[in-house]
This record gives structure tokens, sequence and C-alpha cells, in this order.
């Protein structure tokens, strides 16, 4: 959280979003420490590994837990401790892509649709009503068929695909802000649209941008995990969360349950804590739009 | 609406594929070198030197009769090979959509008019259900009641209906999941929002009875946004299947799907979409049509907001 916060005005910006996290109470505390301890395996994991993460040792195959081996090894006999902190940085920095992309062009979009209204409103809303038709994993299958598999066109695949369902809701919040009486008194005074856009109209909209980032952040790892599973998202040998839970699938049937569950419950956990922080925003940008 | 949307969906899903690198004459021919006379064939056969739009035009003729063209891996009809799984996928999907519509609508509907520890118990178990996605809710399943239990088989379609329903039994949970939690949730939250409104406290001091204020009041208004949530999340269904089919190793057209994303069957890979893209399109016309029975305020046509 604090890291989106710019340099500028720092000091009452930061006190502002802690304002913001403590109403969010104990669940969103507690959710929001989860997402920043998952944020800093995605920086560290990969140095924080006890073991090689990729080094295959095929004697140690399904091998459970011994020693320092806490959680065993895979079925390739790799310790699965060390992949699921190497895997942390794939199954984290795919969803920030597709927050990040898609947020920023969805609220774009939004805003703009929102300032012009008549035809742009149109070429927009209805644009993305056909985008509406894509499901994000068809689309991610899709980009997987086009441009091969990998992270790349899946993510891509899936920032497209969560335009619509972002762009709606901001939309409306922009209207809604748009018929506000200070956007007319702004342009009485003669202030440009773009700066009434970037300096008023856009900061009023961000707690639910903020919001929604959150949850799509939820949707995207979810999403990206299960193309990962599907073989077209990140490619072994590399450690990813989904790769682990399809790469070890036959262990569950084989009596060897620990290294998919393991990774599955890595992703269930980080959804959980992003879903309920991102809902107890949702409700305090909509608490404060009264 | 529809048939605008279906349209410039189909040219998407053409056009994308048409610019996917690599040479169609090449795939054709499994990357061997081919002599310039059956080259002219192949390119006149599958119309490949006329431009992007005439391409597109003999496609989508094609589609509209009912021909998909000819997949590349295994030089079938991509019709026939889709008629053949579809039902796998339909079934599955349908089986999901009872489990949402009966356990995640009743669940909400009982526990958002007693409130009581059955309510905290669904609150909590949803919230967590939620956020479980359908390959991680398969593969718990598979080793609870498939390895542990020995209730229901692990992998593969079964033979005749019985038998599907039992094969069928653990991926459509698995499917359902995570939307059976939201829908119960959502219904949940409209039955209380509704039976705090005036009007049904005022029945209720009236001395109506609970069953007929219940009936009438409550669970006609909470009608509408627990067919949104149904609607949407039972459409999202549709593409989640393929996951689903993928961990259970079912032969449906998802699995099939990502099967030809990976094997560069594209003629397979648009067909497949097409499918899956116009019945998600189908079913959200169902739910706006479903919108319009249920609310009379609701005018067909007229575009929701």
């Amino acid at each position: 959280m604090s890291a989106a916060v710019p340099l500028s005005g720092a000091i009452s910006r930061r006190s502002r979003a802690w304002a913001v996290l403590r109403a969010t109470g104990p669940a969103g505390i507690t959710s929001a420490v989860i997402i920043a301890a998952a944020i800093f395996l995605a920086m560290f994991g990969p140095l924080l590994a006890p073991y090689p993460p990729n080094l295959p040792n095929l004697s140690l195959a399904w091998v459970g837990p011994v020693g320092s081996h806490l959680l065993g090894y895979d079925f390739e006999g790799r310790d699965v401790l060390s992949r699921l902190l190497a895997g942390a940085q794939t199954a984290m920095l795919g969803p920030l892509a597709v927050v990040l992309v898609s947020m920023t062009a969805g609220t774009l979009l939004a805003v703009i649709a929102a300032w012009r209204r008549g035809a742009s409103d149109v070429v927009i809303s209805s644009g993305l009503d056909i985008l509406f038709a894509f499901p994000g994993i068809l689309l991610a299958v899709l980009a997987a068929a086009v441009f091969g598999a990998g992270l790349l066109a899946a993510a891509i695949a899936l920032s497209i695909a969560y335009l619509p369902y972002v762009a709606r809701v901001l939309r409306g919040a922009a209207l809604r802000e748009r018929s506000q009486p200070y956007v007319a008194a702004l342009e009485v005074q003669g202030a440009s649209a773009r700066s009434i856009c970037l300096r008023h109209l856009i900061p009023n909209i961000a707690p639910l941008v903020v919001a929604q980032a959150t949850i799509l952040f939820g949707y995207a790892m979810v999403d990206l995990a299960a193309v990962s599973f599907l073989g077209l998202g990140v490619q072994p040998p590399t450690a990813n969360w989904g790769v682990m839970i399809s790469e070890n699938q036959t262990g569950i049937l084989q009596g060897y349950p620990l290294p998919a569950l393991a990774a599955g419950v890595c992703i269930v956990v980080v959804v959980i804590a992003v879903n309920v922080l991102g809902e107890r925003l949702f409700e305090q940008a909509q608490a404060a739009r009264g | 609406m529809l048939v605008a949307s279906l349209l410039v969906a189909s040219f998407l899903i053409f056009a994308a594929l048409y610019l996917s690198p690599g040479n169609p004459a090449a795939s054709l021919s499994g990357g061997r070198p081919l002599p310039p006379g059956s080259i002219r064939i192949l390119d006149a056969r599958y119309h490949l030197n006329e431009p992007f739009f005439a391409q597109y035009w003999y496609w989508l003729d094609n589609v509209l009769h009912g021909n998909l063209g000819i997949s590349i891996a295994v030089r079938e009809n991509v019709s026939t090979l889709i008629a053949s799984r579809i039902w796998t996928t339909a079934g599955l999907v349908l089986y999901a959509s009872l489990i949402i519509v009966v356990l995640g609508v009743g669940l909400g509907v009982v526990s958002g008019l007693r409130p009581g520890r059955l309510d905290t118990t669904t609150l909590v178990v949803t919230a967590v259900s939620a956020a479980v996605p359908a390959f991680i809710a398969a593969i718990v399943l598979i080793l609870l009641f498939a390895v542990k239990l020995r209730w229901f088989p692990a992998l593969g379609n079964g033979t005749d209906f019985l038998s599907n329903v039992r094969h069928f039994t653990l991926p459509a949970v698995a499917l359902a999941a995570a939307s059976l939690a939201i829908v119960a949730r959502v219904t949940r939250a409209s039955i209380r929002e509704e039976g705090d409104r005036e009007h049904v406290q005022t029945a209720v001091s009236r001395g109506i009875p609970a069953r007929y204020v219940i009936r009438r009041h409550i669970l006609r208004n909470a009608a509408i946004p627990i067919t949104t949530i149904s609607g949407i999340t039972i459409a999202s269904l549709i593409a989640v299947a393929a996951v689903v089919e993928v961990a259970f190793s079912l032969n449906g057209l998802g699995a099939y799907l990502v099967q030809s994303a990976e094997n560069k069957d594209l003629a397979v890979v648009q067909g497949i979409s097409l499918v899956l893209v116009t019945a998600f399109v189908v079913v959200n016309l169902l739910v706006d049509v479903l919108y319009a029975v249920l609310d009379p305020r609701v005018v067909l046509g007229s575009r929701a907001q």
C-alpha cells in the first residue's frame, strides 16, 4: 500500500493511508499484513530459499518432510519449501502487472467516457460490451495459442479481459463526479479538462480505484494460477504456485499430496487476504460517498 | 446487440489467429517442404492467397453453415470433434449450475432469514470457499472423496448416464464451489436487505403470516439481485470448466481447447472459442430475459445501466 504513495506530501498521505487501513478493522489489518508478507516473499523469496529450487534429485522424489526440508520433496526430488519461496515471485508479480495495466487503462477509458460523453462514451462503452463476451481464461488460452504459452501473453490477455469490469464501475463513479458542482465551478474558472480530471476527478474516485485494484488482484491471481496450472502460463521448471499444483497433481493420487496442497494453500491464503481487504476498502469507498 | 457482439467476437477470434505467427501451408504439411504445385492446391482450397477480409468472409460463411474447418492435428472436421465433446462440458456446467442454484440460493435464503449459528457458519465457510479456485478445489476433492474415502472416481468420463453422474459429481462440485459461496453471500445479503425494508416490517406488524411475507415481499424483491449474481457466476463457469476438465481428465471442450492451443491446432481453437463465446453471450442474454419476467418495470431491449 504505502509503496504506491508518492514522495511529495508523503507524511500526510501516508498517515491518511494508515487511517484508511486502521478503519478496515482487525480483519483488514490482518489481511494487509498477510499481503505485505506475500509481497516481501515476491521480492526476496528466491534469496530466502534454503535449497536451490530447480535442482532435481530423482532419488528423493516424493520424500516427505525430513530435517530442514520442512515440506519434503516434490515429484522430481526438489525441495518444496524452496520452490514455494521462489514461486512467490511469478505468483505475485503476474497479477500485479495485470492490475496495473488493467486499472490504468480502465481508469483512463472510464474518465474519458464520462468526461466527453456523447460519441466517445458510446464507442468506449460498446467496445467494452463486446470485450465482455470474452471470459478471462478463454482470452488467456487464445493468447497462448497465438503467441505461445507464457506468463506475458497470459497477463496481457487477462488485463484486456478485466477492462470491461473495471471501466464499467469507474465510469459510473466518474459520471457522478462529473455532475458535481465543483467540476462546473472549476470549468467556469477556466481550468482545463485535463487538469480537472487529473487533479480533482481522479483523486476523488481514488478510494474506489484502490478498492477495485485490490479485488482485481485476487481475480488475477486465481486466473493466472489457473492458466499456469493448464500449462499455458509460467513454464516449468520455473517455480510458480500454479505450476507446482499441476506438476505435483499425480502425487494426490499416489498418496503424496503435500507438495500440491502446500502450493494451493499459499494461493488460497493470499486470495482470502486480498478479498477481505478489498471488500472492506470497497465498503469504505461506498460509505464515504454517502 | 446479440448478433453484433457475436459478429465482432467472431471477427476478433478469426483476426487473432490469422495474425498468429507461422505459415498455414507449412503447418498443414507438418513442416515438410512442399512442391510448388501442392502449395498452389492448398492455397486455392483454403483461400490462403486472398485478402484478409475475403478469408474472414469465407470462414464466417462456412461457420454459419456449421463447417468449422478441419483439425490439422487429427484431420477431422472440427464440428465433429466439438460435437463429440460438447455434452461433457454442457453436462458439467449444467450440473454445477444446479448445485449453485439449489445449494447457493437455498443456503443464502435460510441464513438470510434466520440469524444465528447457521448464519455465522455460512458466512465464514463461504468467505473461505469463495477464495478457493476451481483447480485447488479439484485436488482437495480428489484427495478427500476419491483417494481417502473412495466415494467417487477421481478421473475420466463415465459410460452411461448413472456412471456419468458419479464421474461428474466431484468436477461439478469443484466447478461450483467458489460461485456457490458468492451466490450464497449475495442471496443472504439481499434477503436481509429486503427483510429490513419498511413495507416488510409493516406487513409483519399487520399480522400477515410470515410464510406469505417471505414469499410475496422478501423473495420476490430479492429475486433480482439473486438472478443477477447467479447468471454472472453461471456464465463464468463456461470458461472455468476448462480448468476442471483438465484437473479431472474429462474429455470436454475446455480440455480440448487447451490441448489444441498447445498444439497450435488453430481451426480447433477458433471453433471451440466461438462455441464458448456464443454460450457465454447466450447465457447472459437469458439472464436479461429473466429480469423482464421477474420485474415488470424492466422493458426488454432497453439497456440495463
